[in-house]
C-alpha cells in the first residue's frame, strides 16, 4: 500500500517539496550558469552579447523565477539547519511561513527593480 | 560506504549549507543591484576584475556549492530511482568535479 | 436514517476496493464500522483490533489516506459527506485484507537497538534519575510510544528507502540515548547513523503530523543527527 497525497497536505510537507524542487532546479541551471559567465572569457563582447539577449520579457521572467527558487531554497535551508541543529522547538510551521514570505520577498525586490 | 562516512557527508553538506547561505543572501543583493542600475559587460567586468576580494569570495562560492549540491543530489536520485551504492557515489563525485571545474572557469574569467 | 458508503480494500499485495453500505450511527467510529462490516455483512473480511478504547495501537489503518487509530476516529471527523475508504497501513506487507505483516517494523527496532541495555543488578542501589532533568524530559517527551506503526506507515523515507529504520525505531533509540543508566550507547549511535539511519529523515514531519500519541520523532531524530555527528566526528562511530 503506498501513500498518496491525503497524507502529505501539511506545511511541512510542502517545505520539503519546495526545497527539493528547487534544489533540482537549481542545480540544473548551474552549469548553464557557469558556462554564461565563462563567456567573458572571450572578451567583453561576447558577454554583451549575451546580457542584450537576457533583456527580453521571457528571460526576466525566467530570472525572476529563478531568483525565487534561489531565494526559497536557502531560506527554507536555513529553516531546515535550525531544525537540525538548534534545540527541536514546535515553530517548525512559523518557520516556513518565515521562509515562503522570505522567499516572495526577494522575487520580489528583484522584479521591482525590472519595472 | 561506510555509515561513518555517511555522516560525514551528511555533515559537510549542512556545513557548506551554512556556507552558501552567506554567499547567496550577497550574491541575490548584488544581483539586485546590478540589475537595478542596468549594468552592462564592460561596466560589471570593470568593477569585478579588479577585485581580489571579490574573487577569493565567488571561488568559496564554488567550492561550496560543489560540495551542496553533488551531496543533496545523491539523496535526491537515489530515492526517486533506488539507484544506490557505488556506482550512483562515483557518478556524484564526478558532478561535484565537474561543477568545480566549471565553476572555477567561471569565476576566473569574471574575476581575474 | 443516513447509510456510509465504505470501500474496503481486500487481497494481499494485489486486490481492489469493494464497497459496502453500513448504517450511520452517532458516535461511530471507524472500527465500528470495520466491525460491522466483518460480523454482518461479510464475515470474511480480516482486520485487526484489541482493546478499541486507543491503549494497544492494534487497529491501525489507513483511513481517506491518513495512518489512523480507528477506535479512536470518530466517523462524523473524517467521512467525506457519506463516504469512506479503509485501507491496511502503507509501507508493510499485507497480509490479507486490513492486516499487514509488522515483522520489519520490529526487525528495525531491533536494528536500531531500541531495547534497553543496564549494567546494574537487583543488589545494587536504584538508579536516582531526576525527573526535571533534561536529558529525563527528553526520554519523557518519546517514552510513551507503544509500537502502533502509524508513523512508520506515514513516513515516505520508509516509502523511498527500504533500509531506513524509520521513525518509530529511531524515537526509541532516542530515549534511550538520553537514559542515563544505559550502557549501550556507542553501539546504538553507530546503529542509527548514516544513510539508513537518522541522516536519512528530510522533516517531512509525516509522523509527527499522524502519531495518536502526539509524540514527536522527528524532534527525535534531530537529535539523534547531532550526536551522531558529534560521534563520527570523533571517530567513536566504529
Amino acid at each position: 500500500m503506498r501513500n498518496d497525497f491525503r497524507a502529505r497536505n501539511h506545511p511541512a510537507y510542502w517545505a520539503f517539496l519546495v526545497h527539493r524542487f528547487s534544489g533540482l532546479l537549481l542545480a540544473l541551471f548551474l552549469p548553464l550558469h557557469f558556462w554564461v559567465l565563462g563567456q567573458a572569457l572571450q572578451g567583453e563582447a561576447a558577454l554583451d552579447d549575451f546580457l542584450r539577449w537576457t533583456e527580453q520579457p521571457s528571460v526576466k521572467f525566467a530570472e525572476l523565477l529563478l531568483v525565487v527558487l534561489l531565494a526559497a531554497h536557502m531560506t527554507g535551508g536555513i529553516r531546515l539547519l535550525m531544525l537540525e541543529f538548534l534545540a527541536w522547538r514546535d515553530w517548525q510551521k512559523s518557520l516556513a511561513a518565515a521562509a515562503a514570505g522570505l522567499s516572495l520577498a526577494a522575487g520580489l525586490l528583484f522584479l521591482l527593480n525590472l519595472v | 560506504m561506510r555509515s561513518r562516512s555517511q555522516v560525514l557527508l551528511w555533515g559537510a553538506q549542512r556545513a557548506s549549507a551554512a556556507v552558501l547561505a552567506v554567499c547567496v543572501l550577497v550574491h541575490l543583493v548584488t544581483i539586485v543591484y546590478a540589475t537595478r542600475n542596468g549594468l552592462s559587460a564592460a561596466e560589471i567586468l570593470g568593477r569585478t576584475r579588479d577585485s581580489s576580494l571579490w574573487l577569493a569570495f565567488y571561488l568559496a562560492f564554488v567550492a561550496a556549492v560543489a560540495v551542496h549540491a553533488p551531496i543533496g543530489l545523491r539523496a535526491l536520485v537515489s530515492e526517486a530511482t533506488g539507484w544506490r551504492g557505488r556506482t550512483l557515489d562515483l557518478c556524484i563525485l564526478f558532478t561535484g568535479l565537474l561543477l568545480a571545474a566549471w565553476g572555477v572557469r567561471a569565476v576566473w574569467s569574471v574575476f581575474a | 436514517m443516513s447509510v456510509l458508503e465504505v470501500s474496503v480494500w481486500r487481497g494481499g499485495e494485489s486486490g481492489c476496493f469493494q464497497c459496502y453500505e453500513v448504517p450511520r450511527l452517532e458516535s461511530q467510529t471507524v472500527l465500528d464500522v470495520v466491525s460491522h462490516i466483518q460480523r454482518r455483512i461479510d464475515p470474511t473480511l480480516a482486520y485487526r483490533y484489541a482493546c478499541r478504547v486507543g491503549m494497544c495501537g492494534s487497529c491501525a489503518m489507513t483511513v481517506n489516506g491518513r495512518a489512523r487509530w480507528t477506535c479512536r476516529t470518530h466517523v462524523a471527523k473524517v467521512a467525506n459527506g457519506n463516504r469512506l475508504d479503509i485501507a491496511p497501513l502503507a509501507n508493510l506487507p499485507v497480509v490479507r485484507d486490513l492486516v499487514t505483516d509488522m515483522t520489519e517494523f520490529f526487525d528495525k527496532w531491533q536494528r536500531a537497538r531500541g531495547c534497553f541495555r543496564g549494567d546494574k543488578t537487583r543488589r545494587d542501589e536504584f538508579a536516582r534519575v531526576p525527573p526535571e532533568s533534561p536529558q529525563r524530559k527528553a526520554v519523557d517527551e518519546g517514552i510513551e510510544c507503544i509500537g502502533c506503526g502509524v508513523c512508520y506507515s506515514a513516513c515516505d523515507v520508509v516509502s523511498w528507502n527500504p533500509d531506513y529504520l524509520g521513525p518509530a525505531a529511531l524515537n526509541r533509540a532516542w530515549t534511550l540515548v538520553n537514559d542515563v543508566r544505559d550502557t549501550d550507547n556507542r553501539a546504538r549511535l553507530a546503529a542509527v547513523a548514516g544513510d539508513a539511519g537518522c541522516h536519512a529523515c528530510h522533516t517531512h514531519m509525516n509522523c509527527t503530523e499522524r502519531c495518536p500519541k502526539q509524540l514527536t520523532p522527528t524532534g527525535a531524530i534531530s537529535g539523534l543527527k547531532k550526536r551522531v555527528l558529534v560521534a563520527a566526528l570523533r571517530g567513536e562511530l566504529d
